[in-house]
C-alpha cells in the first residue's frame, strides 16, 4: 500500500529536467537568433510586455505546463515546485548570457547578440537587477504554468480565453487602430484602449474581463442555448442556420468599410489563398491525393486570363475579364485531367513527387526563352485591365475584395455541396481505402478526375483572379513555395474542414502580412507552428467533423470517471 | 437449376508461380456454395479473379451471361457481385452508415452537377439511399450504431457491418470471405444463420471461402475443394468428407491412406 502510494503521487524528476532543459534550449536559441530581439519592438501592452517576452518566457511557462500536465499530480506543493524548477532551467541560459555577452564578445560571431536584445533581456535594468528580475519572472511564470493543471476547467477556460484574446489584441493593436478611424467616439475609446504601442494597461483589463466574462457566460449557458435551438422543430432550426450565415455573409459585404486599403489588400490576399485552399482541400483532405504540385494550376489559370485579357505585346484576344474566366478555369480544369490522367494508379510519396515535378515543369515553361515569344519568359505579362462589372472600373483593393469574396463563396458552396453528397463520400472512400472503394463499384478514373479538376478549377479562377489584381503576372510568383503555403494553411486549419482552410489562411497568411516581423522567420514559425499542431492539436485548428470523431474518442486515455474516484481516496488515506 | 457463375479453364500466375490452375467452377443460383483448401492454395487469388481485381490469363469467367474478363472491380459490382474481406476492410474513420452508403453505389445515378445544385431528384435519391442503408443497419442488427465511427465498433459488429455494405449493392452473388474467423463456436452459428438468411429471404448467391469445417459442412449445398491452384473434389458435404483427395491434402497421405482403410 505504501509503496504504491509513493509512485501515485511522486513526480518523475526526470521528466521536470528534461522539460525545463528544453525550454530553456528553446528560450536561448530564440534569442541568439534574433528573434527575441526582432519582436520586442512590437508592443502588447504598452511599455510592459512585448512579444519579445512572450517568446522569451513562453517556453518556460509551457515546459511547466506540460510537466505538470505529465505528472497528473493534485498536490499543490509538488507541482508548484516542478513548475520552479522548469522556471529555472529556463533562466539558466538567458543569464549565462547576460554575463558572458560583453566579455566574449559573442556579438562577433553572433550578430543578434546585441544591446537591445540585452537591454530586452534585463529590462534595461543592467547586468545585476536584470538577471535577478528574469530569474524571478522565469521561475514566477513557470509556476503559473504548472499551477493552471491544478485549476478546474470551468474556472481556467475563461481565464486562458481572456489571456489569448489580450494577446491577439495587443498584437494586432497596429491593425486593430488603423481599421478604427480618427474621428469622435472611435478616438477616444482608442485613446483609453490602447498606448501608443500595444495595448494600454486598462484596455488589457478590458479586453481581459470582456472575454473573460462572455466565456464564461457561455460556459454557464451555451449548452442551455444550444439545448433549446435542437429543442426547436427542424424548420426553425434551419431559419436559425441560415440567419447566422445571412448575418456572416452581411458582415462580409460591409467588411471593406471598416478595413479600407490597406487591410483590405491584406484581406485580398488571404481571399486568394482561400481560393486555393479549397481546391486544394478537395484534393487532398477530402480525396486524399497529395498534391505538391498546386502552384500549377494557379499559374496556368493566371496565364490564360494574362494572355486573353491583356492590352499589351503578348495579350492575343484583349477579352474581358468576364469572358476569360471561364476560358481560365477551363484551361486549368483541362490540365488538371492532363496531370491526372497518368497519375491515375499513384499513391502516397509517387503521387507526391510526381505532382511535385508537374508544379515545377509549369514554372520553368512559364520563364523558357522558349515560350518567351508567347508568354513573355522572365519579362512576365503587364497591362492586364481591370475588372469592369456595370461600367465602373474595379481599381481598389476594397472593390477586388468583392470579386475574391464571390470566388471563395462559390467555392465554399460547392466544396460543402460536393462534401455532403455521393461524390463526397466517393473521395472520402478512396482516401480510406482505394482497392475496397473501387470493389464497391466507384468508379476510380471518374472520381479521381473529378477530384483532380474542381481542385484544378477552383485554383485556376484563383490565379484569374491574381493576375487581374496586380495587372500584371511574373513566373516567379508561382514557385513552389505557393504549393508549400496552401498546403499547410489546410494542415493547419484541419484537413478536410472547409471553415478550416479560412482559419489557416488567416493564421499562415493574414498574420505574416500584418506583422511584418514574422516574415523574416516565416519558414521558422511554419515549422514550428506544423510541430506544435501535429503533435498538441492533429485535427488543424477547425478540425472537420469526421477528424473531431476520430481524435475525440480515446482523449489521453484517461479513466473513466468512475474509475477515477475509486483510486482518490486510497490516496487521501496515505 | 440455372448457373449464375461459372468460371472456364481459369489460369492465373504470379511469375513462375501458378496461383489458380485450368479451374472450372459453377455455382448455380440461390445456392450456398464453399471453396475450401489449405492456406495459400489459391481461394482468395480466385476471388480476387472474379471481381476483377486480378487479371486471369487464361480462361473465362461469366456471370448471369456477361463475360467477366477485362472488366474494372467497379463495373463487376454494378453487375450484381459484392464482397467482403478476409482482414476486415472498412472505410475505418467513416461512420457505420457512410460504409453502407458507399456500398450503395450500383444503386445510385445523380452526378456533382445534381449534387452542387440540389436538384430535387438527387435530394430524393439521397433521402431514399440513407433510409435503405437504415434498413440494411437493422437488418444486421445493429440499430442505433450509425454514427458509430467503423473503426470503433467491436469486431463482430464490423463483420456484419462490412456484410451490410455488401448487401448495399444489391447484389446477386455474394463472396464471403472468411465470414466466422475469429469468432467462437456461439457466433459463428449466430453467422451461419444469417448467411442462410441472406439467401432464403433476399434471394442472394453466396459463394464462401471458410477454414471452420464445421460452419463449411453446417450451411454449404455444394463443396468445391481447392489446393495448389487446382480443383481436387467437388460435391456435397457429405462427398467431400469422405473423399480420400481431400484427406490427403488436408492431412497428409499418411492419414488418407488410414482413413480410407477404415471406411
Amino acid at each position: 500500500m505504501e509503496r504504491t502510494m509513493k509512485t501515485e503521487t511522486r513526480l518523475d524528476w526526470r521528466d521536470v529536467i528534461n522539460l525545463g532543459l528544453l525550454a530553456a534550449i528553446i528560450a536561448l536559441s530564440l534569442s541568439v537568433i534574433g528573434v527575441v530581439g526582432t519582436f520586442g519592438k512590437r508592443d502588447i501592452i504598452g511599455g510592459v510586455i512585448t512579444m519579445g517576452h512572450v517568446f522569451l518566457f513562453g517556453a518556460a511557462a509551457g515546459g511547466a505546463y506540460l510537466a505538470a500536465q505529465r505528472s497528473k499530480s493534485n498536490r499543490a506543493g509538488p507541482t508548484l515546485l516542478s513548475g520552479l524548477v522548469v522556471g529555472l532551467l529556463a533562466s539558466l541560459p538567458l543569464i549565462v548570457l547576460i554575463l558572458v555577452a560583453e566579455p566574449l564578445d559573442l556579438r562577433r560571431f553572433m550578430h543578434n547578440v546585441s544591446p537591445e536584445l540585452l537591454a530586452t533581456l534585463t529590462f534595461g535594468q543592467g547586468q545585476g537587477v536584470g538577471i535577478v528580475i528574469v530569474t524571478a519572472i522565469s521561475a514566477v511564470l513557470g509556476m503559473v504554468g504548472a499551477g493552471i493543471t491544478l485549476i478546474p476547467a470551468r474556472i481556467l477556460r475563461p481565464l486562458l480565453w481572456g489571456l489569448v484574446a489580450v494577446f491577439l489584441v495587443g498584437l494586432l493593436s497596429e491593425t486593430i487602430i488603423l481599421a478604427w478611424g480618427n474621428q469622435g467616439l472611435g478616438l477616444m475609446i482608442r485613446g483609453f484602449m490602447f498606448a501608443a504601442r500595444g495595448l494600454s494597461i486598462l484596455g488589457a483589463a478590458t479586453v481581459f474581463l470582456i472575454v473573460a466574462g462572455l466565456n464564461s457566460w457561455w460556459g454557464s449557458k451555451g449548452g442551455l442555448i444550444r439545448e433549446r435551438v435542437n429543442a426547436l422543430p427542424p424548420r426553425q432550426q434551419k431559419n436559425v442556420r441560415w440567419g447566422g450565415i445571412a448575418l456572416g455573409i452581411l458582415f462580409m459585404l460591409f467588411l471593406p468599410m471598416f478595413l479600407r486599403t490597406y487591410l483590405s489588400e491584406v484581406v485580398d490576399n488571404i481571399g486568394i489563398y482561400v481560393l486555393m485552399g479549397l481546391g486544394l482541400n478537395i484534393v487532398v483532405g477530402f480525396a486524399g491525393l497529395l498534391d505538391l504540385g498546386y502552384v500549377a494550376f494557379f499559374a496556368i489559370g493566371a496565364y490564360t486570363m494574362a494572355v486573353l485579357t491583356s492590352q499589351g505585346d503578348f495579350g492575343i484576344a484583349g477579352l474581358s475579364f468576364w469572358v476569360a474566366l471561364p476560358i481560365a478555369v477551363a484551361a486549368a480544369v483541362l490540365a488538371g485531367i492532363i496531370l491526372g490522367v497518368p497519375v491515375l494508379r499513384m499513391r502516397g510519396d509517387y503521387l507526391a513527387i510526381v505532382t511535385l515535378g508537374f508544379g515545377e515543369i509549369i514554372r520553368i515553361l512559364a520563364l523558357s526563352d522558349a515560350l518567351a515569344p508567347i508568354i513573355g519568359g522572365a519579362q512576365g505579362i503587364l497591362k492586364i485591365p481591370n475588372i469592369f462589372i456595370a461600367g465602373t472600373e474595379f481599381v481598389k483593393p476594397e472593390q477586388m475584395y468583392y470579386v475574391i469574396l464571390g470566388g471563395c463563396l462559390l467555392a465554399f458552396f460547392v466544396s460543402w455541396r460536393l462534401r455532403d453528397a455521393r461524390l463526397g463520400r466517393q473521395w472520402m472512400a478512396l482516401r480510406e481505402d482505394e482497392d475496397v472503394a473501387e470493389a464497391m463499384g466507384i468508379n476510380l478514373v471518374k472520381t479521381k478526375l473529378l477530384a483532380f479538376a474542381s481542385g484544378a478549377a477552383f485554383s485556376g479562377m484563383s490565379g484569374a483572379i491574381f493576375a487581374v489584381k496586380l495587372n500584371s503576372i511574373f513566373p516567379h510568383s508561382f514557385n513552389l513555395m505557393v504549393s508549400i503555403n496552401v498546403l499547410c494553411l489546410i494542415i493547419v486549419g484541419g484537413m478536410g474542414s472547409l471553415p478550416g482552410v479560412v482559419v489557416g489562411a488567416l493564421v499562415l497568411v493574414g498574420l505574416p502580412e500584418l506583422l511584418r516581423e514574422f516574415a523574416e522567420y516565416r519558414m521558422l514559425m511554419y515549422g514550428a507552428l506544423l510541430i506544435v499542431m501535429m503533435l498538441a492539436r492533429p485535427g488543424g485548428f477547425w478540425p472537420s467533423a469526421v477528424r473531431k470523431r476520430e481524435l475525440d474518442v480515446n482523449p489521453n486515455g484517461s479513466l473513466p470517471p468512475g474509475e477515477e474516484n475509486l483510486i482518490e481516496p486510497v490516496l487521501q488515506e496515505g | 437449376m440455372t448457373i449464375i457463375l461459372t468460371s472456364t479453364q481459369v489460369t492465373k500466375r504470379f511469375g513462375g508461380l501458378v496461383a489458380v490452375n485450368s479451374f472450372d467452377f459453377n455455382v448455380p443460383e440461390h445456392s450456398i456454395v464453399s471453396i475450401i483448401g489449405p492456406n495459400g492454395a489459391g481461394k482468395t487469388t480466385f476471388f480476387n479473379c472474379i471481381t476483377g481485381f486480378y487479371g486471369f490469363d487464361e480462361g473465362t469467367i461469366s456471370f448471369n451471361s456477361h463475360l467477366l474478363n477485362g472488366r474494372t472491380p467497379d463495373q463487376v459490382a454494378h453487375l450484381g457481385i459484392t464482397r467482403t474481406y478476409q482482414n476486415i476492410r472498412l472505410f475505418a474513420n467513416m461512420t457505420a452508415i457512410e460504409n453502407i452508403l458507399v456500398g450503395m453505389e450500383p444503386q445510385l445515378k445523380h452526378g456533382w452537377i445534381g449534387a452542387v445544385l440540389g436538384l430535387k431528384s438527387t435530394r430524393e435519391e439521397e433521402e431514399h439511399a440513407l433510409e435503405e442503408s437504415l434498413r440494411l443497419l437493422d437488418f444486421v442488427g445493429m440499430t442505433g450504431q450509425g454514427d458509430l465511427l467503423a473503426k470503433n465498433l467491436p469486431y463482430g459488429a464490423q463483420r456484419r457491418l462490412e456484410i451490410a455494405r455488401a448487401l448495399a449493392g444489391k447484389p446477386k452473388l455474394l463472396l464471403l470471405d472468411e465470414p466466422t474467423a475469429g469468432m467462437n463456436p456461439q457466433e459463428s452459428n449466430v453467422m451461419m444463420g444469417f448467411i442462410r438468411r441472406l439467401r432464403d429471404e433476399l434471394q442472394i448467391t453466396i459463394l464462401l471461402i471458410e477454414h471452420d469445417m464445421r460452419v463449411v459442412m453446417g450451411i454449404s449445398e455444394r463443396v468445391t475443394v481447392i489446393d495448389f491452384g487446382s480443383k481436387i473434389a467437388e460435391g456435397t458435404p457429405e462427398e467431400i468428407q469422405r473423399n480420400p483427395r481431400v484427406i490427403e491434402a488436408y492431412l497428409g497421405r499418411g492419414a488418407a491412406t488410414g482413413l480410407a482403410a477404415d471406411n
